[in-house]
């Protein structure tokens, strides 16, 4: 027998209101450390799945209707300790995934998620949290289909940073008051985060992508990944019963679309990355 | 993360009240206060969903009913949290006696009659530190809506459990919701030994049971007054 069209599991004690074993979409994730190139690698992903006729809903985090402002408010008086600090992530978090991931996954879309939980997990961890504490937490999270981990050492992620938007107080950890001045409490914050991902890319299984090559590059293996995974699923769902193939037999096929690849990324994509089959 | 012990440092006492709505808790809490007072202790009173934290994001959700089970709970979790950080733990490690108008056990009765894994909530909030007491006022349904629908003009929509659709009447609603947060409170009572008070007695004679059990307490610690 064919297992069941990837049945979607919860991380933990889910949601016992809220069953999401048959929700038909593909949930992927983009996660490593701060500035490391998630959201480009997110849009041009996005770009390239539509052309195709994919549904994409993407979602970020912090974005929730019912948090954002609270967090954004929360960190501009740095009045977090390490629990708040925790807990109106995870607020934030189940927000979007009932309102929105698990409604788009029942749909059938691609959710890109730039971050997902273990963003929660590693920054709980370095402030002090219980590891065991923090996943149980997030227990309702719906496990994804693919953990795309942008990898880089702090070594490399200075001058990126530095280049971009600059040092900021809560990407330097200048909560924790590791060091006396952005610089000193960015390398040594952001170097723990970057232990926290790696060892999570090991206990999780995450796909590790090496983030300092070139960005059509790295989106070239992205898309290998996912272009997988989503054929994987639709094998899946043709020898399964009528029921499970339904939201997915109004969808294009990935080939149709092809000829328009060369407008999925804005950044000018070489086409052959994306159109290989 | 295990619950903290009380074990190490000596430290004040926690005293909670528990019920449901309309159970008589807040009278109760208030004629203890009065009492340690005048018996000269440092008293420091706090109460459920009341940080500064969180109080837009949960106020603009119940107003706007964006809220799911889950945000409830975690967002209540996230106030519990901010409030035993600056209203609960420094005044128990000064010594001072913390007096809670509801608990944990409030986020456990309400979640799960709300629908969320019994696991989960017990789990999310590990962190807590475990009372001194817990005194769980008992009243049957009809009284508590008797009592709640005489002091209110309108019942609101959450207390009600309105989110979960039992009901469009906001009383029968409320009915139906208490009547299942009483059900967990009923559950809960041996698993954390709560002091159960019969929350249909006079107001007077729920008190003196109260003190006795509050008297004991400091009766067993008697570094704590001392202190005072």
């Amino acid at each position: 027998m064919t297992p069941a069209l990837a049945p979607r599991r919860y991380f933990g004690h889910g949601l016992p209101y809220c069953d999401v074993k048959d929700l038909t979409g593909t949930l992927i994730t983009l996660e490593g450390t701060d500035g490391v190139g998630r959201s480009t690698q997110v849009q041009l992903l996005k770009g390239w799945l539509e052309v195709q006729g994919y549904g994409v809903m993407e979602t970020g985090w912090t974005r929730s209707e019912l948090m954002s402002e609270t967090i954004g408010a929360a960190k501009a008086g740095h009045n977090l300790n390490q629990l708040t600090f925790s807990l109106l992530y995870a607020t934030d978090f189940a927000d979007r995934l009932e309102k929105l991931v698990i409604p788009a996954l029942r749909s059938g879309f691609v959710v890109l998620a730039d971050r997902y939980m273990y963003t929660a997990f590693a920054r709980s961890v370095v402030r002090g949290a219980d590891p065991a504490w923090i996943r149980s937490v997030f227990g309702f999270a719906i496990v994804p289909d693919l953990v795309l981990h942008l990898k880089i050492t702090v070594d490399d992620l200075i001058p990126r940073v530095l280049r971009g938007r600059g040092m900021d107080y809560w990407e330097s950890g200048m909560d924790m008051h590791l060091g006396s001045d952005p610089y000193e409490s960015f390398r040594n914050y952001q170097g723990r985060l970057i232990r926290e991902y790696n060892r999570m890319s090991r206990e999780f299984g995450f796909i590790n992508l090496d983030a300092t090559l070139p960005i059509d590059a790295i989106q070239e293996k992205i898309r290998t990944r996912v272009k997988a995974i989503l054929e994987d699923r639709k094998i899946r769902a043709l020898t399964e019963g009528l029921e499970t193939i339904r939201p997915l037999l109004f969808e294009p096929e990935p080939e149709i679309p092809r000829v328009n690849l060369e407008s999925a990324g804005p950044r000018g994509m070489n086409p052959s990355s994306g159109s290989e089959s | 993360m295990k619950p903290e012990r009380r074990n190490s440092s000596p430290r004040g006492k926690l005293i909670v009240v528990e019920g449901i709505d309309g159970s008589g808790k807040s009278t109760q809490i208030k004629l203890l206060y009065k009492w340690l007072e005048a018996r000269g202790e440092q008293v420091f009173f706090t109460e459920w969903n009341s940080s500064a934290l969180v109080r837009q994001a949960t106020k603009r959700g119940k107003k706007k009913n964006l809220l799911t089970p889950s945000t409830f709970s975690l967002l209540h979790a996230t106030d519990f949290a901010d409030r035993m950080t600056y209203h609960i733990l420094p005044y128990l490690k000064a010594g001072m006696t913390v007096l809670a108008d509801r608990y944990i056990y409030t986020a456990f009765a309400r979640d799960i009659a709300r629908g969320v894994d019994p696991r989960w909530v017990r789990d999310l909030y590990s962190f807590a530190l475990q009372p001194d007491a817990t005194f769980y006022f008992r009243v049957p349904l009809d009284v508590a809506t008797a009592r709640i629908l005489s002091m209110r003009a309108k019942i609101k929509f959450y207390e009600a459990g309105m989110d979960l659709g039992l009901s469009t009447d906001p009383v029968e609603s409320f009915r139906l919701f208490q009547g299942r947060v009483l059900k967990e409170y009923d559950r809960m009572a041996p698993e954390y030994k709560f002091k159960v008070v019969d929350g249909t007695r006079s107001i007077d004679s729920q008190q003196q049971k109260v003190r006795s059990v509050v008297a004991r307490l400091y009766e067993s610690a008697p570094a704590a007054l001392e202190a005072s």
